[in-house]
């Protein structure tokens, strides 16, 4: 009896304690992200400063930004969004919005200014892909690879088509499972202008092409699917050399140390952002907003760049970006979109993956199983 | 025990000894190869060496056998270092410790100990055959667990043993990661929440499941196979079917809870996985108390009601300390359910419901990192720990009730 006295007891407690603020802000936010090293860029660079300026609010995260899309569409089919801020790829940003299951929002209402007055419009530019989508940081699919496995009398790697060329770097690679990014370096290495990749790549015999220049290394490649996956098979040296997020591998090269080189040529530039989920509740959508605000203004922005090595997606930050909060290093040089890195670069093709994603998807997984 | 003294013959060196030796040998010398590169050579070398082995040891019969498996754990130990430093070290110390040990064993008819002396050469071989499969079951259960526990003190944030860690360097270790398993609201606030909802879940599960087992262990009940079947079908219909069929009953049961009665969103949620995990563990409990209600003598109760006992006095007099053991072991099961389970809590609960193995899950998709060892090391130790403390005290109340000499 006892037992049940407490119990009801700290029930009561627990409901009595949420429902004491009758505010017209929720004081509870939960944002959704990718965890890792990113997510702890954001907790530093806005949700710690946030929390510094409002004490009563609490900031839950959730590392979901993977399955964003099948969640955010499974919580709004049983009508229960939980989420108030989602941190997700442009391309699901764009599924989201067309779906209706991310809020539009007028980007000179909702984000601030830029210090000298351009209008949030102008100064995020042509990074605004969506109605719903607002950017944060603009990263890069990139190779690395380990110095130490280099063989003896070769030059290290500089070009993508190392990748292909088994003979002159041998050992596995690791490479992501689908077929977006892996598609166009294919081709490329196969001898396809970089103009016109997307042009063969929107046919069957262009497809075909690409799975068979991948194919010619079917046998050395072990596939990825979170973006920890190739940094962690790098330090353990299993494999020679492969693909990931440019901050990963900067994480693993300059924070953790490890004997890994980076090969900037062919890297896919992407964007990464908030969208704010459709229908929330007006307190809590109050909230966020207040939060998006602050959280993307040009200081916030150019400071997550001390935590990791992503470029700000606002032009008015990129003057700002500093030195790494801990290690004191200068991080523009680490930065994808760094003149000396960005020589050959590719911008994630929206259009064409919108339209052929499904296809290609198809037959690049059952390419994969055969 | 008169067995022992009779005097046991030393099998036949050439025919038995060597070639079984070598065998082992050669495993051996297979898994070393491979480390250097050319697993081949290293089986050829392995069994010679073990072939060699054998034979000296025969030879010497002068020293004690302990002391002679020694000398060789000592010998392989110092070859080891030469090629392999400190790892080389302890894996030629483990190896020659293991031949030694296997090659007098064998040798001097160890072996034949502990069998009856009327046995067959076949229910020989047999005998040692299960002992030896017995200790790699037991292997296979346990050696998972030391890669985990020793790469938790690496100094990296990289599931890799380094150099340093290999050679047993100060440098190598560290215990970081413990610190920010204990130090951070990463994961300290999903152990909070573990600790919150298994608990509750588990007393909810004992109490519907022990009253829904003695009820269908009533004769008179209508239907109760087919009850038994709906109450122990989570069990069997497949977690992720369960777990999206409950995210859509109970999601409109959340919004009208908080609609309708004004209740917290953070606590609804709490109440929602709470209740699904309650739903997962009912099934162990009527399994286990069912069983337990097979041994009982129902006319136990039928004395209690014959000396003016209530049925609700009887129970608790009468019948529930007798299926104690059936209680409390359902209740183990339904709280490891509701402690282990990721599924169903991703999709019932929201972010502020987050337990342990959902951080868990996520963060060895997200960012491989080490504190996860920390982290099951820690639920390993605990575990461990409360096991032991339930056994003692088994034993002890056993003790005092005079029910065991021990």
């Amino acid at each position: 009896m006892q037992l049940i006295k407490t119990l009801s007891a700290t029930a009561l407690l627990v409901a009595a304690s949420g429902t004491a603020y009758a505010d017209d802000m929720a004081s509870n936010m939960t944002l959704v992200s990718w965890g890792g090293a990113y997510q702890a860029s954001q907790v530093a660079a806005y949700a710690e400063p946030y929390k510094a300026m409002h004490s009563d609010v609490t900031i839950t995260w959730d590392e979901s930004s993977n399955e964003a899309v099948a969640k955010l569409r499974a919580m709004n089919e049983a009508n229960n969004v939980t989420w108030d801020l989602v941190d997700v790829v442009a391309s699901d940003a764009l599924r989201l919005c067309d779906e209706g299951l991310a809020m539009e929002i007028d980007a000179n209402e909702l984000l601030a200014e830029a210090p000298d007055g351009t209008s949030a419009e102008d100064d995020f530019g042509d990074l605004l892909v969506s109605d719903c989508f607002i950017p944060q940081i603009v990263y890069s699919t990139t190779v690395g690879f380990r110095t130490d496995m280099v063989p003896e009398g070769t030059a290290a790697p500089t070009d993508i088509c190392a990748i292909f060329d088994t003979k002159t770097y041998p050992g596995m690679r690791s490479l992501e499972k689908r077929p977006i990014n892996n598609m166009e370096w294919a081709l490329l290495c196969d001898g396809v202008a970089k103009d016109e990749v997307y042009d063969v790549l929107g046919t069957p015999e262009g497809q075909q092409q690409a799975l068979d220049k991948l194919a010619t290394i079917k046998d050395d490649v072990i596939w990825w699917s979170a973006g920890a996956d190739t940094p962690q098979l790098l330090a353990d040296g299993e494999v020679f050399m492969g693909s990931t997020y440019n901050g990963r591998l900067f994480s693993a090269i300059v924070e953790q140390d490890q004997p890994i080189g980076m090969l900037w040529d062919a890297q896919v530039f992407d964007l990464d952002g908030w969208i704010i989920p459709a229908g929330l509740p007006e307190d809590r959508l109050a909230r966020v907003k207040d939060f998006v605000k602050f959280a993307t203004d040009t200081q916030r922005l150019a400071d997550q760049s001390k935590y990791i090595s992503y470029g700000p997606a606002r032009a008015s930050s990129a003057p700002l970006v500093g030195k790494h909060a801990e290690l004191g290093i200068e991080m523009a040089p680490h930065m994808p979109t760094d003149p000396a890195n960005s020589k050959n670069t590719f911008l994630y093709n929206y259009e064409f993956w919108a339209d052929y994603r499904d296809d290609i998807d198809a037959k690049f997984q059952a390419w994969l199983a055969q | 025990m008169s067995a022992a003294i009779i005097e046991i013959k030393r099998p036949d060196l050439l025919t038995f000894t060597m070639p079984i030796v070598a065998v082992l040998g050669a495993m051996f010398g297979f898994i070393t190869g491979n480390i250097f590169g050319d697993p081949w050579i290293g089986l050829i070398g392995g069994a010679i060496v073990g072939a060699a082995l054998a034979g000296v040891l025969a030879k010497i019969t002068s020293v004690k056998r302990w002391k002679s498996i020694w000398g060789v754990a000592v010998l392989f130990g110092v070859v080891g270092a030469l090629f392999g430093g400190v790892g080389g070290l302890f894996g030629g110390f483990l190896v020659g410790l293991s031949m030694g040990w296997f090659a007098t064993w064998v040798g001097t008819g160890q072996y034949r100990k502990r069998v009856p002396i009327y046995y067959t050469p076949g229910q020989v071989l047999w005998h040692s055959t299960f002992l030896f499969i017995c200790a790699f079951v037991f292997f296979f259960l346990i050696a998972p667990l030391v890669p985990v526990i020793w790469l938790s003190f690496n100094a990296e944030n990289f599931f890799t043993f380094t150099p340093e860690m290999l050679s047993f360097k100060a440098e190598g270790y560290s215990l970081k990661h413990y610190r920010d398993f204990l130090g951070t609201d990463e994961w300290m606030v999903p152990l909070k929440n573990s600790l919150i909802i298994a608990p509750i879940a588990t007393i909810i599960s004992v109490s519907l499941g022990t009253l829904a087992a003695i009820g269908l262990s009533q004769s008179h009940v209508p239907g109760r196979q087919a009850m038994m079947a709906i109450l122990i079908s989570p069990m069997i219909v497949p977690l992720i079917i369960s777990a999206t069929g409950m995210f859509f009953f109970y999601a409109p049961l959340g919004n009208w809870l908080q609609v309708n009665l004004g209740l917290n969103q953070a606590f609804v949620g709490y109440v929602k996985v709470i209740l699904a995990h309650a739903v997962l563990g009912i099934p162990f409990v009527i399994i286990t108390v069912t069983a337990t209600l097979v041994g009982f003598d129902k006319s136990l109760t039928r004395a209690a009601a014959n000396m003016g006992a209530n049925p609700v006095t009887t129970f608790f007099r009468v019948q529930m300390p007798l299926i104690l053991p059936g209680v409390i072991s359902g209740g183990l099961f339904a709280f490891i359910t509701s402690f282990d389970e990721v599924v169903v809590v991703l999709f019932v609960g929201s972010a502020r419901q987050q337990t342990l193995p959902w951080q868990m899950y996520t963060g060895l998709r997200e960012q491989i990192s080490p504190t996860i060892l920390a982290a099951a090391t820690i639920l390993v130790a605990v575990s461990i720990l409360l096991l032991l403390t339930v056994e003692l005290l088994r034993r002890r109340s056993e003790r005092l009730r005079g029910m065991s000499p021990g």
